[in-house]
């Protein structure tokens, strides 16, 4: 794949960074595929907005930041303003339904998908935090052209604590079943 | 204690720069570290405390970073590779002890993880503020090797290369990262034992009388062979200039000789020490010279610009001190203007300038509160310039 920056934001305790380890790792199985991950740190990551990123390229990787994101994840409101704006024009937002997109609606018009990542978490596995499992469950959907699902899996059980494996996958499950229209933004450019 | 070969565990791995110095470290047969941990360096601590047991090393956190410094030296006189790692204000504190090992010329590593100063500044904040401590942060005239690098990959080729050349010329070698090379994480190929050039330190014959032993005997290339303490060989070490034999005598002529000798070891071989990497067109206008984690920004700007057909070129230092004076020279002979991203308020620039000497026009960008600086940033500039 050329070039394709995932940015993943929330706050602080969402696991955000976790899911961004994660998609580096299931991007290191891929042969000849560059990674680079870097996240917010700092006080902004107890409690703030946090925000971890994944650079994934097949040629060298020069800058390892987020330029403008491919694929944006915003599961809180403060999040979604701060980094709402700062997408290319063919990139997608997925974004939690609890918050409120008014603002940018008309601008992101189909580049925006909002889902129900937080209340899935809470209700069907019981545990709000779960939420970035749900999270890596859509992206890996979004980019199973080029990184294998099952890679994803297999990060996930190499990264969590064994006794949450279970609980973990159920909610990458239900990410992955969420329904995505055929939009070809959101498997447009990777 | 019999000491276990470190092996690598695959080769394509996801690493974070200072794990990368650790995995570098014990490739290049590190077996000592001390230090006292601090934001951003803490990874590699806490990398070496769970690696170095396992292979029949030592980690030890000391009391505070003049310690850790002065532990390491003492390994290193014991026979053993040492390393220590730190940020910029524990990097001001190990000042002392790093005049003192280049004094009595002890291979010694130390990692700055740098982050945004004077002072604790902002511990989570990228910077290349310490360019200029590392060069004259002791007192008097003296030689540091520094390498700066500038990804993941980079960080673990280049702690190997830092603790070679610091065995290679008993001289400490400065390993500069900043915060964003330090935790970011990329996917980097270990190396195989047998791919991996590991120089060891000179030490004395075998057939050795301990009796003549001179621990700073003057030798065709100027590094004295080094024994063990504690392996039968007498072994004075001084801060004061020393003779031949490690204790003062207080002569002004043995003050010039050592400096002189301290200086030249380094400087006749500078073709070992300076490293750097380049991509200049013949007929390119301009380069981008840049160093540590604002090469990326640096080279990612100038291979966009091409597309667009800009002749511009880029300039990757690896080694900062010595610093490439010809090769800049040379770079400042072939092009009108170099353009110098630094993440201070402008240090290493002003060695560009002095090598350049207006032959070519010398343009800083400077970012200091912490952000990188951006592609956009230097591609403004280039096309201001061209």
């Amino acid at each position: 794949m050329s070039r394709y920056e995932i940015r993943l934001s929330g706050a602080g305790g969402q696991g955000m960074i976790l899911a961004g380890i994660i998609l580096a790792e299931s991007g290191v199985m891929v042969d000849d595929l560059n990674v680079s991950q870097s996240q917010s740190y700092g006080p902004e990551s107890r409690g703030g907005a946090s925000r971890a990123e994944v650079v994934f390229d097949e040629d060298q990787i020069d800058f390892p930041k987020v330029i403008k994101p491919d694929l944006l994840v915003c599961l809180t409101q403060e999040a979604f303003n701060q980094y709402g704006e700062d997408l290319k024009n063919y990139g997608v937002i997925i974004a939690d339904s609890r918050i409120d997109t008014t603002k940018l609606k008309d601008k992101l018009k189909n580049n925006l998908y909002q889902l129900n990542i937080l209340d899935l978490a809470a209700n069907k596995i019981g545990k709000e935090i779960s939420a970035n499992m749900v999270v890596l469950g859509i992206i890996a959907k979004i980019i199973q052209k080029k990184i294998p699902v099952e890679f994803i899996k297999k990060a996930i059980i190499e990264k969590v604590p064994p006794q949450t494996v279970d609980d973990n996958m159920e909610a990458f499950e239900l990410g992955f079943q969420l329904k995505l229209d055929k939009r070809s933004y959101a498997y447009g450019r990777i | 204690m019999k000491t276990k070969i470190f092996k690598p565990k695959k080769s394509a791995v996801l690493t974070q720069g200072n794990q990368a110095v650790v995995e570098g470290a014990l490739a290049a047969g590190v077996e000592f570290f001390a230090g006292y941990p601090i934001t951003p360096a803490s990874e590699i601590a806490e990398g070496f405390a769970r690696e170095l047991p396992q292979i029949g090393g030592k980690f030890l956190q000391m009391e505070d970073e003049i310690a850790g410094m002065a532990a390491v030296i003492g390994a290193s006189l014991a026979g053993k590779k040492a390393i220590t790692a730190t940020s910029g204000p524990g990097f001001a504190l190990k000042q002392e002890n790093l005049g003192f090992a280049t004094m009595i010329e002890v291979p010694v590593v130390v990692v700055n993880v740098q982050r945004v100063g004077p002072s604790t500044g902002l511990p989570t904040a990228p910077s290349q503020g310490d360019v200029m401590q590392t060069r004259w942060g002791r007192n008097g005239d003296q030689e540091i090797i520094a390498l700066a690098p500038s990804s993941v990959a980079e960080s673990y080729e280049l702690t190997i290369k830092a603790v070679n050349l610091s065995e290679k010329f008993r001289q400490p070698v400065v390993l500069l990262l900043d915060e964003v090379i330090g935790h970011l994480r990329e996917k980097i190929h270990l190396k195989s034992k047998e791919e991996i050039e590991i120089y060891n330190r000179k030490k004395p014959e075998s057939n050795q009388n301990s009796d003549q032993f001179l621990p700073y005997q003057l030798t065709d290339d100027l590094i004295p062979p080094m024994a063990d303490y504690g392996s039968g060989f007498k072994y004075h070490t001084s801060g004061l200039f020393h003779d031949q034999s490690g204790f003062p005598d207080g002569k002004k002529e043995t003050a010039k000789f050592m400096q002189d000798r301290l200086h030249n070891k380094l400087h006749n071989n500078l073709d070992q020490i300076i490293f750097y990497e380049k991509n200049i067109r013949s007929d390119d206008n301009a380069a981008v010279l840049s160093y540590g984690s604002a090469a990326r920004a640096a080279i990612s700007t100038v291979n966009t610009a091409r597309k667009d057909n800009l002749k511009a070129g880029w300039f990757k230092l690896q080694t900062i001190w010595p610093f490439a004076e010809e090769a800049v020279a040379e770079l400042a002979a072939q092009v009108d203007t170099i353009i110098v991203p630094e993440l201070n308020q402008g240090q290493l620039i002003r060695e560009v300038k002095k090598a350049a000497a207006g032959r070519a026009k010398v343009i800083g960008i400077n970012s200091y509160a912490g952000d990188l600086i951006r592609p956009e940033e230097i591609r403004a500039l280039l096309e201001e310039v061209l």
